[in-house]
């Protein structure tokens, strides 16, 4: 009988593919590196393994689209909080790859402990990349007044003065120490875990692929205990300093967008010291006046801007849209389109499907028996493109990264961006629709009063960058 | 594509909606008479109405309806209403302010229940008495309960008593923290009964208080005097609870109402603050209710005090004996044109049978002819009206709807009159 296992990218790859070496599996290509995301297993012929991003391993093997998976007890744990009943079953503890997950604030933000969150007025603003614990924690704990942020990362970042709060991945209470951090409470503690599908827990005969996982966990060396990955960004050193409500606070993007935007910068005249940091530095300094900066997520800027944490944030299209699309009652608004880091937000389905168009598709939907099945990481965007095309009974899979390995197998359809379209090629997919065009943009708060110092320089940034992109 | 009912909902059939419609009515009937005014609080309100220390068990907030809306933004949650009495202080607050209300209302109220095989969405029928703290508010509530299950012609209905205050009082002495008070108070309101018996505190004279407390069912206000004679040496913090308790039941019992005390039984919400009621038929719950003192005063509305009950609408719908369903006034006739010029006629004429205050269906197809008693032909030529009784199996003709009426209500007046 055909067994599926999922397996995790990113910080389990490097144990989880040695603890497979060790039991002679034999894969191929599962390593860093990794291009194509289906994976053949010598030793067990009838074995197929795919990679996913660590997070979207609870909901694949509960959904049943695989028996078996392998990921952190933090996203097992995440999703459990909140769909209790799912089809879940943690079979054995790795050992590897723990850590813990801890609620903490800032050193300088005269929050130290649980007892003063709970009597502080207010909303208590908690930032995650785990909202459904963050939210647990503040419901088991009685906390009044919240808000949970959910971030794709940098979560450490937020407080003091964009969230009272993060939950936040670390090894030890003294790491925390050492990035100004303060725990307040010590939510999780996790190992890699393998997981089950219980329907196939229950039926299915896994007992060959279970046992040699777990014979080889004592052949493993030991587990040092040192970190592989940088977690966490230096915290504020020294205390806190309320910036002059003048202040125009400017988020920045990390990761790739980075060197093309510091281009940009560099034209208009503005220099930035330390970003991109080699240290993962979040509070890079600028050369303007009454402006601080801190980098976060691109992901994460509409919902910080509408929130009044920021005053102007440099993004892509794709997340205001995404964001707008989710509130539309939202008072942010786009201020200057950069025009670069150009790409197309697309409709993507299998080189096998038999539809060329969005209409042939919404035919084939109609005529299928079991929902429609449409995978995103742009989860509001897929979900108002599937209903205004009629997709019928459908359901959307958020997903983490990756989503290419998705198609055809774990789901029918994928609205994802692209910039030449090689990715999905090589994955054997073709586009059928395009969506819009996303390119950078700066994006800020509609409410900011005009005529006021602030408003003064914000409109002398807007200026400043439209010279640059016209000069471009 | 199956068309599917959503997983933990149910439909009420017609037969259901009039049980619900016969509750509903009088229930309304008995809470207008004693003066209560209806209100109804709207589907959808915050999270953190329901989340503040003193609302709901955390049990029960791990199973509301949360989402984010539209306007979602602010990371702040929305909620399906889970409870009906928290919107109703939230009314009060928002615009009655100060002084007594005295409030009604017939509301839905959503609960994730993880089978799916109980219904999620659930009616209840409410009642919260606002701004008066005395023993007779408390009895006030339980009478008035009393009275609709009476209307309701229910029968072997239960009245079990409890006290927040005495639960409290007694956690408090057994050298708990504040924290692990709140979670045995949390464990005895969702129902675990043994949550207090398990607890012991080692010292003599509050065991021998505890276990009479916990173990005995009283029907007396007698026995609340034993327990506050044994206890008012040791526990006097005690007293208070004993004599407000005291009190109301001496106005059941000076009024020949049945009940009997089970403190362990307390089950309801962590805003009780003094006497808990619960009804129950056959061993099923059907209501419930307290005071909650500290909910309005918790929620920023100033010291005032309340109390409440609900009824279950859905199990008592179970429950109404078919007998009690309303059935329509008058004679039940289905009209028939005979030809399409007739239909003007045909609805003329039933327009004026309804008038009369008969059920009058035009016959639109796909009718059972012997699903109405009455069947009533126009024949557009003279005789213009046919009259066919299907009981009987006999008929007679008219040539005018009054002509029709007549005949009607002389078949109704034989039968109704008394032999």
């Amino acid at each position: 009988m055909a067994v599926k296992i999922a397996l995790p990218k990113g910080r389990l790859l490097a144990k989880t593919a040695a603890l497979l070496q060790t039991a002679g599996w034999g894969l191929d290509g599962y390593h860093e590196k990794a291009r194509l995301y289906r994976l053949k297993c010598s030793k067990f012929p009838s074995l197929s393994a795919k990679i996913f991003h660590e997070r979207d391993i609870p909901i694949q093997v509960a959904i049943g689209n695989y028996d078996l998976g392998i990921c952190g007890l933090d996203w097992v744990e995440e999703l459990l909080v909140k769909y209790p009943s799912s089809a879940l079953v943690k079979v054995r503890d790795l050992g590897y790859g723990n850590g813990a997950l801890f609620v903490v604030a800032s050193r300088s933000g005269g929050i130290s402990t649980l007892a003063q969150v709970k009597t502080r007025p207010g909303i208590v603003r908690i930032a995650s990349e785990y909202p459904n614990l963050a939210e647990s924690f503040a419901l088991r704990n009685r906390l009044s007044r919240f808000s949970i942020f959910p971030v794709w990362g940098g979560a450490e970042a937020y407080p003091p003065e964009n969230a009272e709060l993060a939950l936040v991945r670390s090894q030890t209470e003294a790491e925390l120490d050492k990035y100004g951090m303060v725990p307040v409470s010590r939510v999780l503690d996790y190992d890699a875990f393998l997981i089950a599908n219980r329907s196939s827990w229950e039926s299915k005969e896994l007992d060959n692929v279970v046992a040699s996982i777990c014979d080889s966990l004592n052949k493993l060396p030991a587990e040092e205990n040192s970190s592989a990955e940088a977690v966490m960004a230096p915290g504020i050193t020294g205390e806190y300093r309320k910036i002059a409500d003048d202040t125009v606070r400017l988020a920045l993007p990390d990761g790739h967008q980075q060197a093309a935007l510091l281009k940009l910068l560099d034209k208009a005249g503005i220099r930035m010291e330390d970003y991109p940091s080699a240290t993962g530095n979040r509070r890079p300094k600028i050369n303007l006046e009454g402006v601080t900066v801190k980098v976060i997520r691109p992901q994460d800027m509409p919902l910080q801007v509408a929130n009044g944490n920021f005053d102007l944030a440099i993004t892509g299209r794709d997340w205001l849209l995404e964001h707008l699309y989710q509130f539309p009652s939202s008072p942010v608004k786009e201020l200057l389109d950069l025009k670069q880091g150009r790409v197309r937000m697309v409709a993507v389905v299998s080189q096998t499907l038999p539809a060329a168009d969005v209409y042939s598709l919404r035919q084939l939907a109609a005529a299928r028996e079991e929902p429609f099945r449409v995978a995103s990481e742009y989860v509001n965007i897929a979900d108002k493109y599937a209903r205004e095309n009629h997709l019928g009974h459908y359901r959307v899979i958020p997903t983490w990264g990756a989503t290419e390995a998705f198609l055809p197998e774990d789901a029918d359809l994928l609205i994802e961006n692209t910039e030449t379209g090689q990715t999905i090629a090589r994955h054997n997919l073709k586009i059928i629709d395009t969506l819009f065009e996303s390119t950078a943009c700066l994006i800020g708060h509609a409410r900011i009063k005009s005529g006021s110092k602030k408003w003064e320089r914000i409109k002398a940034i807007i200026e400043t960058l439209r010279a640059a992109v016209e000069d471009i | 594509m199956k068309v599917q009912r959503c997983k933990g909902t149910r439909d009420l059939s017609p037969e259901e909606m009039s049980r619900f419609r016969l509750i509903e009515g009088i229930f309304r009937d008995c809470c207008l008479k004693w003066g209560y005014q209806e209100v109804r609080t709207p589907t959808i309100e915050y999270l953190h109405l329901f989340t503040s220390a003193g609302t709901l068990t955390p049990s029960m907030l791990g199973k509301v309806y949360s989402f984010l809306d539209w306007d979602g933004w602010s990371g702040e949650r929305v909620v399906l209403r889970p409870e009906g009495t928290i919107p109703v202080a939230r009314l009060y607050i928002d615009t009655v302010k100060k002084g007594l209300a005295k409030l009604c209302y017939v509301v839905n109220t959503f609960i994730f229940e993880e089978t799916g095989k109980k219904t999620r969405e659930r009616w209840q029928c409410g009642v919260e008495l606002i701004g008066v703290n005395t023993p007779s508010s408390d009895a006030e509530l339980i009478l008035l309960a009393l009275e609709i299950l009476k209307e309701l012609k229910l029968e072997g209905v239960e009245l079990r008593l409890s006290h927040a205050g005495l639960i409290k009082a007694l956690l408090g002495k057994l050298g708990l923290s504040p924290e692990e008070q709140a979670q045995v108070f949390d464990r005895i309101l969702d129902g675990d009964r043994k949550a207090l018996a398990r607890l012991k505190s080692g010292k003599t004279e509050l065991d021998s208080i505890l276990f009479p407390l916990l173990s005995l069912k009283g029907r007396s206000a007698g026995f609340l005097k034993n327990l506050k004679a044994l206890s008012a040496q040791s526990l006097p913090e005690f007293e208070p609870y004993f004599d407000n308790f005291i009190a109301i039941v001496d106005i059941l019992e000076a009024l020949g109402c049945g009940y009997q005390i089970d403190i362990a039984s307390g089950a309801g919400f962590e805003y009780y603050t003094g006497v808990i009621f619960q009804f129950f038929i056959g061993g099923e719950k059907i209501g419930g209710g307290g005071r909650y003192d500290d909910l309005i005063p918790s929620m920023g509305g100033g010291d005032i005090p309340a109390s409440g009950f609900a009824l279950y609408l859905d199990r008592l719908m179970n429950l109404v004996k078919p007998e009690m369903l309303a059935k329509p006034l008058g004679q039940a006739i289905l009209v028939r044109a005979e030809r399409a010029e007739l239909w003007k006629e045909a609805f003329h004429a039933a327009q004026r049978l309804r008038e009369a205050g008969h059920v009058a269906e035009l016959d639109l197809g796909g009718q059972a002819p012997a699903s109405l008693r009455w069947t009533l032909d126009v024949q557009g030529k003279e005789p213009s009206y046919l009259l066919r009784d299907g009981v009987k199996s006999s008929q007679a003709e008219a040539s005018t709807i009054e002509e029709v009426i007549t005949l009607l209500e002389e078949e109704s007046g034989r039968k109704d009159s008394p032999a």
